[in-house]
């Protein structure tokens, strides 16, 4: 058996390894190569050293702005989703009927791209603001608000599905013992289901926060940036970038080097930190 | 035995998956075109390129870059391994992205067409981009509306029609009196909306702006040289620039949802009088469905701010319209290019299918006044370039040293209007980001 594994190994891995070479790891590479030179097609390049990284931050400072505003939407909504979606999961694990045809309804969000979800809000959020003849490109705060109701409405049906899946595993024999020793149910809470669905709120806290700082398409539907780049994220300034000025490709793809750093700094960060306090099988 | 056969599968698999895609055969007899303007996307698959197969035997390739993806669009197809033979640059600023990609154009035919050569592009020396079409814009009005406001009764001005309108004191009473006389003239404001939605605000950090921008500087050159810039004349923008808002269908604080086919709409749909855009706005127009305005009461208005002996003043015109061919083309598909083009634009068929089908104002010397397209905005474009005592506006805006600074202006503009930002503040985001943008650009 393990012979013929070795033996077939190649063949089934193979197509999906070039794939992956060719649309992942060369691509990677290269976009690093680029973020070291100045070029309009990817093809004729001149190497400049660090000037890209260095105008990144010079130029304007549009790039610290967004990152301090995706900062801050990553960190609120990463609380709002999960603590709403784990008050849904627990809430939808109990005995009342329509559980799942709720667990379907806060499901669905999830179904319809960033794009689209991103134009049903703004005319939701400008149909409101109209009311007081305003917009949502009015204020950045409403821009922000804007996009953590859009966050939340998006991603808590998929993390309540995992919390529920987490919640149903517990052994009841541990909930009957702490039920016979007269636990109540806030102690329950805090001293089983959080421990024993720890591993669940790690992915879950891993996808929100790489999520948040990774959001693009929902930002570029919902305000572009309006007004005047304040609401402008990460992502969307990168691409913003590449088309802002003659010879400003080679910017955009070394900010584009620099949040993938900052991405993957963070992201490992916060799954070292809540690893720790996943209890051991 | 199952050792080779599965070495003969791993093998076929690799194969397979390298030539999945398909290699494209470059062709030597197809000139491949990058098309910049979407509305007439068809035009080119299902009229030009047949016809140019019938004459002269060779094949056109169109491709067409989605409404503001040209840029993309044209950054990956430029990175193939068989990139577009023509393409669209936007001026000369446009051109500095693609410096080491456009051919010297001076021996071709299509420049021997050029009625006036000074309006090309040059590049050390070099003809590198030719024009293709002529657009001129201003403020767009209903004539039926105006007759209407200046039939009543109780009107505070002394002219009696539209055409007398040729200063910004006057554009400004009667606009100011039909906002008093909104439900008389059955419409919402005088002004359709100032769009300015993501991305559509290109009329006003663009167009609009050109009026102040060619009085400090006079002309494209000096412009497109300019590192810095003082908006001397932003009292004037902003003495235009709050008529349009104050007099709008839209309320202030909802304009940041609007976009220039809502305002384009509007104007068809005779719920305003008025709204600044140019000749290619025609087809939004006529073709709105529900259109109540009638083709020969579109009319054209210069845009009036007040400058000094103005009523010599006539449209924006210009072209962001140039045609380049790549340099990296083999000699044959150059000789191609240069075909099509001259075909395009002096043969009968192609003169027929610019006039009847792209109806493109062309600056070419191979047409003569009949050819020229019948929509009504064309004409009027035609009839304000050839009024007497009336001279041009150019089109300064395309010496503006990056995308970022109309992006900044925009963005000033729009804060602005929410009240977020005093003037005084949006003149000083104008000039500051001239300076930092000329720089970057080496100016």
């Amino acid at each position: 058996m393990e012979k013929s594994i070795k033996k077939y190994f190649a063949l089934f891995a193979l197509p999906a390894l070039i794939c992956f070479l060719i649309s992942f790891v060369i691509p990677f590479i290269w976009g690093f190569v680029l973020s070291f030179c100045e070029f309009t097609t990817i093809t004729d390049v001149t190497f400049v050293g660090f000037k890209n990284y260095v105008r990144a931050f010079t130029v304007d400072n549009y790039f610290t702005h967004a990152f301090f505003f995706t900062l801050a939407f990553a960190i609120v909504s990463v609380i709002t989703i999960n603590i709403i979606a784990f008050a849904l999961a627990l809430a939808l694990t109990r005995s009342i009927p329509g559980t799942n045809a709720f667990r379907t309804i806060f499901f669905m969000p999830n179904l319809i791209g960033g794009i689209v979800l991103g134009w049903i809000w703004q005319v939701i959020i400008n149909g409101v603001l109209a009311y007081f003849e305003k917009t949502i490109a009015v204020d950045a705060a409403y821009g922000f608000w804007g996009l953590v109701v859009l966050m939340n409405w998006q991603n808590v049906g998929y993390m309540m599905v995992i919390y529920i899946a987490a919640i149903q595993n517990i052994p009841t024999d541990m909930l009957e013992a702490a039920d016979i020793d007269g636990a109540n149910y806030w102690t329950k809470l805090r001293k089983i289901i959080i421990p024993a669905v720890m591993p669940s709120i790690t992915i879950c806290l891993f996808l929100t926060t790489t999520n948040g700082f990774k959001l693009y398409d929902q930002n570029l539907a919902l305000t572009a940036g309006n007004p005047n780049h304040q609401t402008e994220m990460l992502a969307l300034n990168i691409f913003n970038t590449f088309y802002s000025r003659i010879g400003f490709e080679g910017v955009g793809q070394a900010k584009a080097v620099i949040f993938t750093i900052l991405v993957a700094m963070i992201a490992l960060l916060q799954l070292y930190t809540t690893r720790r306090k996943e209890i051991e099988n | 035995m199952k050792k080779t056969l599965s070495i003969i599968l791993i093998i076929a698999l690799a194969l397979s998956s390298a030539f999945a895609g398909g290699a494209s055969e470059s062709n030597a007899n197809e000139v491949y075109f990058l098309n910049f303007k979407p509305e007439i996307a068809d035009v080119y698959t299902d009229i030009v390129a047949p016809a140019f197969e019938e004459e002269t035997g060779l094949s056109l390739r169109v491709v067409t870059a989605a409404s503001n993806q040209y840029q993309t669009t044209l950054r990956s197809e430029m990175a193939k391994s068989n990139p577009p033979v023509i393409f669209q640059v936007n001026g000369p600023v446009g051109v500095q992205a693609f410096t080491n990609d456009v051919a010297p154009l001076e021996d071709t035919g299509f420049y021997a067409l050029l009625a006036d050569k000074s309006m090309a592009i040059e590049q050390n020396g070099h003809v590198v981009g030719i024009p293709y079409a002529v657009e001129g814009y201003g403020i767009i009005y209903n004539d039926a509306i105006m007759r209407k406001y200046f039939a009543l009764p109780d009107k505070a001005v002394d002219i009696s029609s539209a055409d007398e309108i040729r200063n910004f004191a006057t554009l400004k009473a009667v606009v100011e009196d039909m906002t008093k006389h909104l439900d008389e003239l059955g419409i919402k404001g005088v002004f359709a909306s100032t769009s300015m939605a993501s991305g559509t605000d290109w009329r006003w950090q663009t167009h609009l702006f050109n009026m102040p921008l060619w009085k400090e500087f006079g002309d494209i050159l000096t412009t497109t040289e300019a590192s810095t810039f003082e908006f001397t004349y932003n009292e004037n923008y902003k003495a235009l620039w709050d008529l349009y808002l104050d007099n709008s269908t839209t309320a202030k604080g909802m304009v940041s949802a609007k976009t220039d086919a809502d305002s384009m709409a509007e104007f068809a749909l005779g719920q305003c009088a008025m709204v600044q855009n140019g000749n290619w706005g025609a087809a939004q127009i006529l073709g709105q469905a529900g259109n109540v305005v009638a083709s020969e009461d579109i009319k054209f208005l210069p845009l009036y701010m007040g400058f000094e002996g103005e009523e010599s003043q006539g449209l924006c015109v210009g072209t962001e319209n140039y045609l380049s061919i790549n340099i990296h083309a083999s000699d044959e598909a150059k000789k191609n290019a240069d075909t099509f083009l001259t075909w395009l634009f002096s043969s009968e068929t192609g003169k027929k299918i610019v006039k009847e089908n792209l109806m493109f104002i062309t600056p070419f010397n191979s047409f003569t006044e009949e050819e020229l397209p019948e929509d009504p905005l064309a004409k009027e474009v035609n009839r304000w370039m050839n009024m007497d005592g009336v001279t041009s506006v150019p089109w300064a805006f395309q010496g503006i040293p990056s995308e970022q600074w109309k992006q900044d202006f925009g963005g000033a503009l729009l804060q602005y209007i929410n009240g977020s930002m005093d003037w005084n503040a949006v003149v000083e985001i104008a000039r500051n980001s001239w300076s930092v943008e000329a720089e970057i650009a080496g100016r």
